[in-house]
């Protein structure tokens, strides 16, 4: 790895364009042609451009998924798989639709921030912040890159993780996002490495990291520790209508990542998301993800535990309100003895919103003395409002310890005048009794997210209460 | 919907500032039904024909000269009624200390926010206003009056809580999950003495606590009303051996929805000695 930076590779030209200056823009639909038009125009290397095709023809051959949410509505032939990044966001303050604006208010995202979620600007100006940070990550060999520079900069690193957890034939998005990917994160920690502040998206973001193909690859060498945060609370203003993106991620012996999610696209989004992560002995992945926004979300983070005594932990979070969908949930995968896991599921629907828990517990033979523990935990708001269990287990070792528990709870009325006879509104009391009810995944979230969410919901439950 | 049933039958029943009532009765009297529909509980509706045709020109329940037989619980606890459950209801993920602040923020008129526990009321409205605005404050971008304010709110309860003899940590706990019953009770007490309210129903607040939480709570009580002297108080209870550490002003008995006897400290005497069969009614 320590000499990874330093070799180009074969096609790579100095002083090439940062992606954010390209001019190009797709046609509408997707074939041969315009993936080849992408990668050209990124100036891939050779291996790439040909998984792209690969990845092509596997999406075009593969049918719909015919399980989980409606995604009857997607036409394919009317989307742009590659625009500068400037072009898919709204071009000023005015064109942003007026719910957004209005919680930007309620949650009190500041002036400066709201404009690059919005993508009225392309840069969030805490960039000082992350710089200074920077420093210290280059310093201890930490890498933190955009997808597409992380090709060029570290080409023989992505060759050899780059589609080994999620390969193209994994599902039909994984397809489509293996096949027009651009964006997303690429992370490498080495040996023993902690890497002591959340790596946040955020700081260093640029529109391009918002895109519709996000592909982020992580790599957390032997004992090394990052803590990576993806999104935001605040809502995310697209006028995409597809997201599909990939993330993979190898935790090395011993290491341990925890990657946090917050989505909270707008209502036009369709949001199908593949996240998998491969564990080695005694390695630790724990995926803390939430879904606030979209119309739908079809994304159930996995941990393939490969190794001896390798843990997964995945905490979901779902809140849907009118007109969406929340298809959610986990999977672990247990190829170990000595691995264990838990999933943890909280869901909360309202105003005729729908959530899904939607999980796999797999453990093979020779996995023994597997523990898992999965509780999941749904709270509907009002009769229109819907939520639905799937789990599935696979269990073919007899050694092993699995749990599961599963609840659907309603606002209960004397908890209600319980907080009320206290002074509380309706809405406050229900925004309380929820943030109550989500509280053992809130706080694994970071502080401030944490706090936005909260309000977030009281807004919502103004809408949703009386 | 289940039919309806009438539970209450005509109350008649004044408290005045600063009074102490005590409400007795057998099981199944109505004695909670009361308190709840005074606290605007929702499951029960008031028929006001009975009072119509009697010609009375006061509504159902006034407080403070107003109406507030159509006011939802939370803007009754504005106005400075309290309800101390008989069963606190638990509410999971959210600790003793959020909805004390929250509740805090809402009932806007009176009280702390100052980190004195034996302040009185009349001359707290001044500090209050600013310990409010410090509150309301913390819920947008914190400031050092409100983080000022919240700390000495923090610091006020604490103090509530030690004299109760709660551990350090029950703020940070989940609102009554896993409490015993005796920490249920004394944290109700806890939530009156923070909100100072002006008219406190305690609804069997003694049942379930041992010998030493009652004297804990009747002091609890005691002081309250030492440092509020406006503020009334009705006790709902089974039995008269609280009455041994509080002394009401007025000592009532309910029987079958209706308020059959009151008088002073030596009717519960009577019921104490005699049993609710021997009193004549």
């Amino acid at each position: 790895m320590a000499n990874g930076a330093s070799i180009p590779i074969t096609n790579y030209k100095y002083g090439f364009a940062k992606p954010e200056r390209y001019v190009f823009k797709s046609k509408k639909g997707l074939d041969a042609d315009v993936v080849r038009q992408i990668s050209g125009f990124k100036n891939e290397p050779e291996w790439m451009r040909e998984q792209r095709l690969r990845a092509l023809s596997i999406f075009q051959s593969k049918q719909m998924p015919i399980w989980g949410a409606d995604l009857s509505t997607i036409n394919f032939d009317d989307i742009y798989y590659y625009i500068r990044p400037t072009d898919r966001q709204a071009k000023s303050w005015g064109e942003l639709p007026k719910e957004i604006k209005d919680t930007y208010d309620a949650i009190g995202i500041p002036e400066a921030e709201r404009k690059f979620l919005a993508g009225v600007t392309a840069q969030y100006e805490s960039e000082s912040v992350y710089h200074s940070f920077q420093k210290q990550w280059e310093d201890k060999g930490v890498v933190f890159l955009d997808m597409d520079s992380g090709l060029r900069e570290y080409g023989d690193l992505v060759k050899q993780y780059f589609g080994k957890a999620i390969p193209p034939a994994d599902n039909k998005f994984a397809a489509l996002n293996s096949a027009v990917w651009s964006g997303g994160s690429f992370i490498y920690v080495p040996p023993g490495i902690s890497v002591e502040i959340p790596l946040q998206a955020y700081f260093r973001i640029n529109a391009a990291n918002m895109g519709q193909f996000e592909r982020t690859l992580i790599i957390i060498d032997e004992g090394a520790y990052v803590h990576y945060v993806e999104g935001c609370t605040a809502p995310v203003y697209s006028t995409d209508s597809l997201h599909a993106a990939v993330v993979e991620i190898f935790v090395k012996r011993g290491g341990r990542c925890r990657y946090t999610t917050i989505q909270n696209w707008s209502s036009n989004v369709y949001n199908l998301v593949t996240k998998r992560a491969f564990v080695e002995e005694e390695g630790i992945m724990e995926w803390v993800d939430g879904n606030i926004g979209s119309k739908i979300t079809m994304k159930y983070p996995s941990c393939y535990l490969t190794g001896r005594g390798a843990r997964g932990e995945i905490l979901s979070l779902a809140l849907a309100g009118e007109n969406q969908h929340q298809d959610a949930g986990g999977k672990l995968v247990f190829l170990a003895p000595e691995t264990s896991g838990e999933i943890i599921s909280k869901s909360v629907s309202h105003s005729g919103g729908r959530t899904s828990y939607r999980g796999l517990v797999k453990v093979i033979k020779s996995a023994e003395r597997v523990k898992c523990n999965v509780r999941c935990d749904a709270l509907i708001l009002d009769e229109k409002s819907r939520s639905d269990t799937y789990p599935t287990m696979q269990v073919d070792e007899d050694n092993v310890t699995i749990g599961h528990e599963a609840a659907v709870s309603k606002i209960n009325a004397d908890q209600l005048f319980y907080l009320m006879s206290r002074g509380l509104t309706e809405v406050e009391a229900t925004s309380l009794i929820i943030n109550g009810f989500i509280e053992p995944i809130v706080k694994e979230l970071p502080l401030e997210y944490a706090v936005e969410l909260n309000r977030l919901i009281q807004l919502n439950m103004e809408g949703a209460v009386g | 919907m289940a039919g309806k049933q009438e539970i209450l039958k005509g109350i008649d029943l004044e408290v005045k500032a600063g009074e102490l009532h005590v409400l007795m009765g057998p099981n199944g009297s109505g004695k909670s039904t009361l308190a709840q529909v005074i606290a605007g509980a929702p499951q029960f509706t008031i028929d006001p024909t009975p009072l119509k045709l009697r010609g009375a020109s006061s509504s159902p329940i006034t407080f403070n000269g107003e109406d507030i037989t159509k006011l939802t619980p939370d803007k009754r606890a504005k106005l400075g009624i309290f309800l101390g459950f008989q069963h606190p209801v638990e509410v999971p993920g959210v600790s003793v200390f959020n909805v004390l602040r929250r509740a805090k923020q809402s009932i806007s008129g009176p009280v702390s926010g100052s980190s004195h526990p034996t302040s009185s009321t009349k001359s707290n409205s001044k500090r209050n206003q600013q310990s409010l605005v410090g509150l309301r404050a913390l819920d947008g971008t914190p400031s050092a009056t409100a983080t000022r304010s919240l700390s000495a709110f923090r610091q006020e309860l604490l103090e509530y809580a030690s004299s109760l003899r709660l551990s350090d940590d029950f703020l940070r706990r989940s609102l009554n999950e896993g409490f015993s019953g005796g920490e249920k009770k004394r944290s109700e007490i806890l939530q009156m003495m923070a909100l100072s309210p002006k008219l406190v129903i305690l609804d069997e607040i003694d049942s379930g606590l041992d010998v030493d939480g009652l004297k804990l709570v009747s002091s609890a009580i005691n002081q309250f009303r030492f440092n509020n002297p406006r503020s009334s108080v009705l006790l709902i209870t089974h039995y008269a051996r609280i009455l041994k550490y509080l002394k009401p002003d007025f000592v009532h008995v309910m029987v079958e929805g209706k308020i059959v006897k009151s008088g002073r400290l030596s009717l519960a005497r009577e019921i104490e000695n005699k049993g609710y069969q021997a009193i004549n009614f």
